[in-house]
């Protein structure tokens, strides 16, 4: 059984079709990297995985759980699966340590007495140990973008998302951010990625699917995805961001 | 008739102390219906929204001397019970400050962005504890200066309270100034404490502004 199953889902925004009948499986383990021009439905997609949004019609499974906004244990289920977004969102009002404990504790996961050594660990895992007692203000875009992973990784998640984690950093703080998820890659994260760093698609991800007007337009490793695509839209796409 | 003298002065000062009990009283029951009603008003329940509105509104476009006067003179006549001036003055700025409050904490609350909520949620958290550990505190930094701002509002709206002969700082006034026949000098001495009273209030909302300019 797949980590994540996706059937045939759909759900509008208004009038509009955002996601028009996707299915997807992500095995655990796998590194899945979603592309495609926006407004194809890539974040929405991510967002629905972890019951942010709701689908209009289908399926989601994580773990074997089908996914909703109104599962019963719904906070369980977000503890397992940890989401990174686009604008980091750190907690301006905390400082690094405690934006990393405040969940762990809350919700039991950790002692008091364990805080400060899980902020320690899983902030060595992102390069960061020395800016535990940093305000999230003195960092710059790359490390608030590793915190937020940190964050996460302080869950224990069985699966990370992460919707263009890189799209609002300055060129050159994208390669740290990049590092630390390959690092992740490597010790066998479950990975969902909706990403415009083609480099990073083709050399750290298992699988491409890239996807168009709302469904999955093709899928496949990212040797044969780039090299060879099948469809026009692909091709188009491909040669668009290069 | 006399004249104006330091035990006047000590009168007025001594009445001061009523302006600050209702201060007080309308800080410590006010500042909690206001809470309640900022949080309903961002709540996910459309009907504690809608009374949450309503009642700010409703309080907000009310003369505060009308709400003195409706619970001072119109409880009698709709309830048919005698209310101490106490009890209506009390309750007239308990309801002005919690809409007030109220009003200043729900642009708090709605100037703290979605995402937050949001980051908290998907770490597990509820959505109370994203409020109580998350929202709420970065609200309160937001809100913290026009808080004290509406502070200065309530010290000097106390003095209406006179209107239906509550002895506090104004009232006081009006009382030394009929036996001295000075009001000019009277009014200027109560306007002066008012302004002492005021001004550190005023000060403290201004450096609140410039500490907490909304970074961090």
């Amino acid at each position: 059984m797949a980590l994540v199953e996706i059937r045939d889902v759909h759900k509008k925004f208004g009038r509009t079709d955002v996601l028009n009948g996707v299915s997807l499986d992500v095995e655990e383990g796998e590194i899945v990297t979603i592309i495609g021009r926006s407004g194809s439905g890539k974040s929405t997609l991510l967002r629905c995985i972890n019951a942010l949004e709701t689908v209009d019609a289908g399926e989601i499974h994580v773990e074997g759980q089908r996914v909703h906004a109104r599962m019963p244990d719904l906070r369980q289920f977000r503890q397992r699966v940890g989401i990174v977004f686009q604008a980091f969102n750190l907690f301006s009002h905390l400082k690094v340590e405690r934006n990393i404990t405040l969940a762990p504790l809350l919700t039991g996961r950790i002692g008091k007495s364990e805080a400060r050594p899980l902020a320690l660990d899983v902030l060595a895992r992102v390069g960061l140990a020395d800016k535990i007692d940093a305000w999230p203000e003195q960092l710059s875009g790359g490390q608030q973008q590793r915190v937020a992973i940190a964050r996460c990784l302080a869950m224990a998640p069985h699966l990370m998302l992460f919707d263009e984690v890189t799209s609002a950093l300055d060129p050159e703080l994208v390669g740290e951010v990049l590092k630390v998820m390959e690092a992740m890659a490597r010790q066998g994260m479950t990975m969902i990625l909706v990403t415009h760093e083609m480099g990073f698609a083709r050399n750290v991800a298992d699988r491409i699917v890239f996807m168009h007007r709302g469904r999955v337009w093709e899928e496949g490793p990212p040797s044969k995805l780039f090299v060879r695509p099948e469809t026009p839209e692909l091709a188009s796409f491909i040669a668009s961001v290069k | 008739m006399r004249s104006f003298t330091f035990i006047d002065f000590v009168s007025l000062l001594s009445a001061l102390r009523w302006t600050v009990v209702l201060v007080v009283l309308a800080l410590g029951f006010g500042a909690p219906l206001g809470l309640g009603l900022a949080t309903g008003r961002i709540s996910r329940l459309a009907p504690l929204r809608w009374i949450s509105a309503a009642a700010i509104q409703v309080i907000q476009g009310v003369p505060l001397l009308g709400l003195l006067f409706f619970f001072y003179f119109g409880m009698p006549v709709f309830l048919g019970i005698q209310v101490p001036a106490l009890v209506a003055v009390t309750v007239a700025y308990t309801l002005y400050t919690a809409a007030f409050l109220g009003d200043i904490w729900r642009g708090g609350l709605e100037a703290v962005k979605q995402a937050q909520w949001e980051a908290g949620a998907c770490l597990g958290l509820s959505r109370w504890q994203q409020f109580r550990h998350i929202v709420g505190p970065q609200a309160l930094r937001l809100s913290l200066p026009p808080t004290v701002g509406f502070l200065v509002q309530l010290v000097k709206g106390t003095s209406l309270a006179s209107i239906i002969g509550f002895v506090e700082l104004a009232r006081a006034g009006q009382v030394v100034s009929a036996a001295t026949f000075q009001p000019l000098l009277t009014y200027a001495v109560v306007a002066a404490i008012y302004f002492a009273t005021c001004l550190p209030l005023t000060l403290w909302s201004r450096s609140l502004e410039a500490r907490l300019d909304g970074s961090r």
